[in-house]
Formats: structure tokens, C-alpha cells, sequence
């Protein structure tokens, strides 16, 4: 040996040494996460939001040495919000990339087209945007897992809350595909249920930018509640057009989610005194330790604050990692089975758990409304109340068709 | 039924809508109108126009000033796509330009997205113009009754324009028979260089006023050149005064769908074209043959 090689082979060893953990972790094939998100498109804020989540736990996973010595890699494709081409990218990804699990999606009909791939490919998937079937029967399987809140559980939550706090008289517009049409029905239930009156529901086509036409009958009904079902860019247009037409001083503007990315695009005053319900905001720092964690990593990173869908797809990749390391393998069976044994977990928000017939998540939620006065870039909502996780508030393993 | 108020409060919004419509589809009905491009690149040229304004808006402070200049800027890029792109395509099908426009408007959203991010920008309107008017038997909001406004001064802009001046009667002339006006020794290029700065510049003012209604972001032109596409071919593929009706038409006919059944609001502009098209093929008052 010269001692040219001789320092190289040194150097490298000592270097393997300072970096053990990274370095073992790249010896092996590593541990390959998809997800399809819709990069494109009106909901490409929010999807931004969930890959800069991933990413996180993707850099979290590897500075701790991978998951069973793999190193970890989190792969992103456009969907483009289309269901076909979601379930082609997910094919890709497990096919020609090799994933061993799938986390992402984010829209109901999407994500059931990548739920029906990950089942024929016998992948395990993680589903990590909003959707009632998802995990429920036909439609859900048994390595078919549901990390984000859903329609049930927000609507009944955000529809009791608005009517014992806003008022009892409501108008509902809401987007005419699958997520809109639930939490249509779950306000409506939960509103008779809570003695209120709805005094009208009107669909409008998804992506639609006027509103206008809707308007001048919610103006003459007088309702206390206007709830926005808007998602994406048709939130702003929406909310853009009740305040034009002077209707904000008239009644209360609620609306299921208070996604924190449309608040940053279509500006604080839009919002303002507008009550959501969110899974999470970053603010929780203050007193939930993982959600500290969380936002540091990400202020490190991104310098920006995680958001709420970033914050599903993080725990999405964390939880895969979990329970690849308690079954000590990457079967979608295995992993499944070993997730639902030890169904706790804790990564962004406080506990939350996998209730064993569905594979739903169960967490916490908060009601938060836009703030007057923001705070920084970020301070744009102020925290009204914690709701605590609880089964009820999700339909019971039968209505979902679980024996 | 309904009241008689809301019912009138329907009709108003639904005309309203109608003149916004019209204001959308404007400059894609000029440019084939004269030119018989279809310029698939109308609705990232409105989107442009929404991000210049929110650009110009940031540093001037002045929406008037974004108002006037955004639309310039839109347009200047116009010229530039018509003097080193599609000059060299006319006298070939007619479908070159419409593929060349549509691969020119995926660039366009793509950039945006690279120079501005994914997230869409913020855009309010003028003080001035953030209330509402009392109409009686509506609240109204003071914007969308000022875009009336210049709806009707691009449309009779346009008519003296064109009906008017010696430009517009060689631009006239040029359309109905370009061989004849060279002949006569004009140089027809610069005149169509014209025509597409114009009608780009009336997409970019669209996109402007679009902001404070629906905000701005990437993709912001493709419910637009939908809506657009409708109300031209509704109208007549080329005839400005076919786009005003038709906007109208498409305007009401949201609007009192909306109020009625509101699940079938969508559908129903698409009967209508359909409907419009089985009766008249070439739309209210195209002419025949414009588009083949």
C-alpha cells in the first residue's frame, strides 16, 4: 500500500467512523416510501406543505440510521389530482422504484385509486388526506391505513361546535364531489341533531372560481352560518365573494378545515373571524413537546413552519418506519398487524392511536378561527379549543360494515 | 317560487356574470375574429396578468397604476410571441398555432410557478372599491359593478376602433381578404402584430381584474379558458358582437340554474352550446366557415 491509498483508506475509515449510523445505512437497499401527492394544481400549496412533511421524516428517520439499517428514501410524484393518474404514478412507484409502502394522497377520489393499486400490489399504504370510505368497507383492507382526520369525524365536530357557538341557522355550500357531499350530510345530521334548521345546501362543481350566482339567495335567507365547503382555490374564490357582497357582517363564516396554506395564500383578512376546525397547527409547539420537535425541524430545514397536511404525511412515513422496525420486516401483512398491536403512537401532536377493526387514526382536534392581528408570517389563526380524541366521533367499526 | 326580489337580485347577478364572462373571452374572440388563431395561450395570458398585477401592485402601490401597466406588459409579451413565433406559422393549418399556443401557455404556468412559487398570490380590490352598492333589492358589490364599466369601454373602445379608423378598416380588409390588401401594399404582418398585442393586452386586463374576485394562482386560466371557449363559440367563432350576447346568455343561464337547481348549473352551459351548435353550427352569429 502507498501512502497516497494509505491516507484515502484512513481517511474514509475515520469518516465511517464519525458517521456510523448514515454510512451502515447506506450499505443496504434502502427503504423506499412513495408518494403521489397532486404537486399540480389548485391544491399544489397543500401539497407542497405534505412533501416538505415527508421530507422531514425522511431526514429524521436516516440521522437516527435508517429504518432496520436501510437507509430511508421518500419518493414524490405528481398525480395531478387526476384518480387515474394517481393510480399509475402508484404503480410506477411500486413497480419500476420498488416501494415498499405508498404515503400520500391527498382528495378522496384519489386516494381511492391509489388504495385500490397499493391492494392488487399488496403494499401498505398509508392514506393521508381526508375520506369517509377509505376506512370503511367495500372500500378499505386490511394493510389499507388512515392517518388524517375525516369528513365524519371534522364535520360532526366543527357542525356541533358552530351550532351551540355561532348560531343555528345555516347555509351550506359545498363543493359537488366526494369530500363535499359527506361533510354536506354529516353538517346536516349533526345540525338537526343540535335543533337547528338548515336553511338551504347548494353544490357547486369542484374548481369552480364564481360564486356569485350562489350568493343573492344566501343574502335573502339571512342564515347566522354560512359554512364554506370549499377546498383549494375555490376557499379564497368563495370567501372572496361573500365579502365582496358585503355578507361577512351579516352572519358567521365557518368552514370544516382551516388549512393554514389558503389562509398564507388568500391572506389573513380574508379569514378573519372565520372558525375551522385544524388536526394541528404549529403553534401547539407552546405545549405539546413532539409538535416543538416537529416545527424545529422544519424551521431548520424549510425555515418555515410545518402545516397541517404536512404534518399527516410526516407521521404517514414515521408510522411506515415504525412499524416496519416492530415486525422486523417490510410484508404490508406484517407491518399491519404489527401496527395494530401496538396502536400508539406519538409524533407531531400528542397521543393518537389505530383503532384495530378500521385502521383509522384516532387524535385530537382543535376549533381555530383567523386571527385579527397575525403574528409574524405565521401567526394567522388563534387556538378557540381542544377537542379530545374519541372513537364516537367517527362512525362504529359496524356502520362501517365491520362485523 | 322564489321572490320577486331574489329573482330580480338572480337576474342582475346573473348579467353581471355576463359582462365578466364577455371580459374573459374578449381577446381569444378578436384574435380568431381577425386573425383566425385560436390562441390557446389566452388563459396563462390572464393568469399573467394577475401576477403582474400583484407584482406591480407590491412595488407601485397603485392598483391603478397595475391596472393600466399589467395589461401593457401582457401585451408586450404578445407582440413578442406573435413577431418570433406565430408569424411563422400562418398560411399552415390551423391547428399548428393552436398546438404551438398551447405548448407556449404550459411554459408560461410552469415559469410562474418557478419565479413566484406553487402558492398562489394575494390580490385585493382598491379601497375605493372593496364596499358594496345598495341596489334595493340587493347589496351589491361596488367591483364587479365597476368591471360593467369597463367591460362596456374595451367593447366600444373596440367598435370605434375597428369601425372607426384607417387601421381598422385595413384590419377589417386583411381578414376578409389578406391577398387583396397586400396587393395594395400594405404590409399586413405589422397589422396582425397589431391585432394580437391587443387582444393578449385584453386577456392580461382581464386577468388583472380577475384577482379580487377569484385570486391568483398558477392555474388560474384553465376554468377561464373554458369559460371562455364556451361564450365564443356560443357566440359565433369571430364575432365580438356574437361574444357579448353569448356572455350574457351563458350568464343568465348559470345564474338562474344556480337559483333553481343549482346541481345542473354546470351542465346546462354545456346544453346550451350543444343545444346552439345542433341548430346553428356555426354559432349565433359566426359565419360559416370561419373555423374550417
Amino acid at each position: 500500500m502507498d501512502r497516497r491509498s494509505f491516507l484515502a483508506t484512513t481517511a474514509a475509515g475515520a469518516a465511517a467512523l464519525s458517521f456510523p449510523a448514515v454510512l451502515r445505512a447506506q450499505s443496504k437497499d434502502p427503504f423506499r416510501v412513495g408518494c403521489p401527492l397532486p404537486l399540480t394544481g389548485p391544491f399544489a400549496a397543500l401539497a407542497a406543505d405534505m412533501q416538505r412533511g415527508a421530507q422531514l421524516a425522511e431526514v429524521e428517520l436516516n440521522a437516527r440510521g435508517g429504518v432496520m439499517g436501510r437507509k430511508v428514501e421518500v419518493l414524490f410524484r405528481d398525480d395531478q389530482l387526476k384518480p387515474a393518474v394517481g393510480a399509475q404514478r402508484t404503480k410506477e412507484l411500486i413497480e419500476n422504484d420498488k416501494c415498499q409502502f405508498i404515503v400520500g394522497g391527498l382528495a378522496a377520489h384519489v386516494q381511492m385509486a391509489i388504495n385500490e393499486q397499493t391492494k392488487k400490489s399488496k403494499v401498505l399504504y398509508i392514506s393521508t388526506s381526508q375520506s369517509d370510505e377509505i376506512s370503511a368497507k367495500p372500500d378499505t383492507s386490511s394493510i389499507t391505513f388512515h392517518e388524517a382526520l375525516n369528513p365524519t369525524i371534522t364535520c360532526r365536530v366543527l357542525g356541533k361546535w358552530a351550532a351551540e357557538n355561532l348560531g343555528k341557522k345555516w347555509w351550506i355550500i359545498y363543493a359537488d364531489y366526494a369530500w363535499g357531499k359527506q361533510c354536506n350530510q354529516v353538517l346536516q345530521d349533526t345540525l338537526k341533531k343540535s335543533g337547528g334548521t338548515l336553511l338551504g345546501a347548494t353544490p357547486y362543481p369542484l374548481g369552480s372560481a364564481e360564486f356569485s350566482t350562489h350568493l343573492p339567495k344566501i343574502q335573502a335567507a339571512k342564515p347566522d352560518v354560512l359554512m364554506n365547503v370549499a377546498p383549494g382555490a375555490d376557499n379564497i374564490a368563495l370567501h372572496k365573494q361573500v365579502i365582496s357582497f358585503g355578507m361577512k357582517k351579516d352572519m358567521k363564516i365557518a368552514q370544516p378545515l382551516l388549512w393554514i396554506s389558503y389562509l398564507k395564500e388568500g391572506g389573513p383578512e380574508l379569514y378573519q373571524d372565520v372558525h375551522g376546525a385544524v388536526n394541528w397547527y404549529w403553534e401547539l409547539q407552546d405545549s405539546i413537546p413532539t409538535a416543538k420537535k416537529f416545527v424545529d425541524a422544519s424551521m431548520k430545514k424549510f425555515n418555515l413552519p410545518p402545516g397541517d397536511y404536512g404534518a399527516y404525511s410526516y407521521s404517514g412515513v414515521l408510522e411506515v418506519a415504525r412499524g416496519t422496525e416492530l415486525a422486523k420486516s417490510t410484508d404490508a401483512e406484517a407491518v399491519a398487524s404489527a401496527l395494530r398491536k401496538s396502536p400508539t403512537y406519538d409524533h407531531f401532536k400528542g397521543k393518537q392511536w389505530w383503532r384495530a377493526c378500521d385502521n383509522k387514526s384516532f387524535q385530537d382536534l382543535w376549533i381555530v378561527k383567523g386571527r385579527d392581528k397575525v403574528k409574524g408570517d405565521w401567526g394567522l389563526m388563534d387556538i378557540v379549543t381542544k377537542v379530545g380524541a374519541n372513537e364516537e366521533y367517527d362512525r362504529t367499526c359496524s356502520e362501517k360494515g365491520f362485523a | 317560487m322564489p321572490e320577486l326580489s331574489t329573482l330580480l337580485a338572480q337576474v342582475f347577478t346573473g348579467l353581471v356574470l355576463g359582462m365578466v364572462y364577455v371580459l374573459l373571452a374578449i381577446g381569444l374572440s378578436l384574435i380568431f375574429g381577425l386573425m383566425t388563431v385560436l390562441n390557446f395561450a389566452h388563459g396563462a395570458l390572464f393568469m399573467l396578468g394577475a401576477y403582474f398585477g400583484v407584482f406591480l401592485l407590491t412595488y407601485t402601490k397603485s392598483f391603478w397604476i397595475a391596472l393600466i401597466v399589467a395589461p401593457l406588459m401582457v401585451g408586450a409579451l404578445g407582440l413578442l410571441m406573435e413577431r418570433f413565433l406565430i408569424r411563422r406559422l400562418y398560411g399552415r393549418s390551423p391547428d399548428d398555432p393552436l398546438l404551438l399556443t398551447f405548448g407556449l401557455s404550459l411554459i408560461l404556468v410552469e415559469g410562474v410557478k418557478l419565479i413566484w412559487g406553487k402558492i398562489g398570490l394575494t390580490l385585493d380590490p382598491p379601497r375605493a372599491l372593496a364596499g358594496t352598492v345598495n341596489l334595493g333589492f340587493m347589496s351589491f358589490p361596488a367591483y364587479r359593478i365597476f368591471l360593467i364599466g369597463v367591460t362596456v369601454a374595451v367593447l366600444i373602445g373596440l367598435y370605434f376602433f375597428l369601425g372607426r379608423t384607417n387601421i381598422g378598416l385595413i384590419i377589417r380588409a386583411g381578414s376578409r381578404d389578406p391577398l387583396m390588401v397586400r396587393a395594395l401594399g400594405i404590409d399586413l404582418g405589422r397589422v396582425w402584430l397589431v391585432v394580437f398585442g391587443i387582444g393578449t393586452a385584453l386577456a392580461g386586463l382581464a386577468g388583472i381584474l380577475a384577482g379580487p374576485m377569484r385570486g391568483a394562482y398558477a392555474e388560474m386560466g384553465v376554468t377561464m379558458v373554458i369559460e371562455s371557449f364556451v361564450v365564443i363559440v356560443v357566440g359565433g367563432m369571430g364575432s365580438l358582437f356574437g361574444a357579448v350576447v353569448a356572455g350574457l346568455l351563458i350568464g343568465q343561464v348559470v345564474g338562474l340554474t344556480t337559483l333553481f337547481v343549482p346541481k345542473a348549473a354546470e351542465i346546462m352551459v354545456f346544453v346550451v352550446m350543444a343545444v346552439v351548435l345542433l341548430v346553428r353550427p356555426s354559432g349565433l352569429f359566426g359565419e360559416a366557415g370561419l373555423a374550417e
